[in-house]
């Protein structure tokens, strides 16, 4: 690469680096690894063959990795120093995506298990009585 | 100044960076797809709002159909590569781009949005098929909620084939002189790479474990 392509170009989020080679080569790994989480995902979700109640959580698990897979292979996140402004925007970005969904889905689930009988539950009771 | 600093942290090459802002403001190719990262990230928080929205009332169907009966997987598998393969794709066009070859990165463009097109084609047929159906989004707080998510990824794709067709016009027209090119050519690919991240999401969230 030219000095002047190099000004024009320093790291930000989404640049690949170096050759035309092993540019190509991150996003070939890249495709192949997210091709193949997906089709696990998608093997893991139509199999009897696993234990049912721990489906959806390999689920979980499969698409945090693809996403990881994204984010290093396409996106070009490193852990180099020329990346900690973007790791660490990514860092604040997961705690808060993990605080809205975790913290919603947690309250929300007591909410509904504490809501008590529904109107039905109540019709149902006083058919009993 | 610069030579007498110390060899911290060295980003560039050509400047020595300790991280503390001794050399003054990045340059625009940096803090412009930076700033674009941010607002990326800030999206993907709303996104979690709406994940977060969908995941509470997944269950509440009012005797309506269900996730099970609705969604179909060979469709969102087919879309699931389509997205893929477009985010691949985009990859190529910068690295064309990046060494000023205006054909190809022509053409990779033109496949990553062929290919955006095919997702956002599958996904109207389901939307128009679930409506037809009477699973409009007016029939339970589920539909709400999915329509809601899953339209919003959707606008998200369409205002990104439009942002495509942009960029290819006006590389046609300036080809990668001016400096702000390749800026926005950088934009677009965080914006198209971050949909594919929350489509991983949508896929195995909505669709794949819907129908568990």
């Amino acid at each position: 690469m030219s000095d002047r392509e190099n000004e024009l170009l320093d790291v930000a989020p989404g640049e690949p680096h170096d050759s035309l080679l092993s540019e190509s080569l991150s996003y070939i790994v890249g495709l192949g690894l997210a091709l193949l989480l997906t089709a696990v995902s998608f093997w893991v979700a139509s199999t009897e063959s696993l234990w049912s109640p721990g489906v959806a959580v390999g689920l979980v698990v499969l698409a945090i990795a693809q996403m990881g897979v994204h984010l290093v292979f396409f996106l070009h996140i490193t852990t180099g120093p020329d990346n900690t402004n973007n790791v660490l925007a990514l860092a604040f970005g997961v705690l808060i995506v993990f605080l809205v969904m975790i913290g919603t889905i947690w309250i929300m689930y007591h909410l509904a298990a504490n809501m008590g009988p529904t109107p039905e539950m109540t019709n149902l009771q006083m058919q009993r009585g | 100044m610069t030579t007498e600093a110390p060899a911290l942290g060295l980003t560039h090459g050509r400047s020595e960076d300790t991280g503390l802002g001794n050399r003054g403001p990045e340059s625009k190719s940096i803090v412009v797809p930076y700033g674009f990262w941010l607002f990326v990230l800030s999206d993907i928080v709303l996104f979690s709002a709406l994940f977060a929205t969908y995941a509470t009332l997944s269950h509440a169907t009012d005797g309506g159909p269900t996730s099970n009966e609705l969604f179909d997987r060979t469709l969102v598998a087919v879309e699931t590569v389509a997205l893929l393969l477009s985010s691949f794709v985009c990859g190529l066009a910068i690295i064309a781009a990046k060494r000023r070859n205006l054909l190809w990165t022509q053409i990779w463009l033109f496949v990553t949005g062929a290919l955006g097109f095919v997702f956002l084609c599958i996904e109207l047929y389901e939307f128009t098929h679930m409506i037809g159906e009477g699973a409009g989004p007016q029939r339970s707080a589920f539909l709400s909620a999915f329509f809601t998510l899953v339209g919003c990824h959707g606008a998200h794709v369409t205002a990104g084939l439009l942002w495509i067709g942009t960029m290819m016009a006006q590389l046609w027209s300036k080809r990668f002189d001016p400096p702000h090119m390749m800026r926005r050519l950088m934009c677009l690919s965080i914006f198209w790479h971050a949909l594919d991240i929350i489509w991983v999401a949508i896929f195995t969230l909505v669709y794949l474990i819907g129908t568990l």
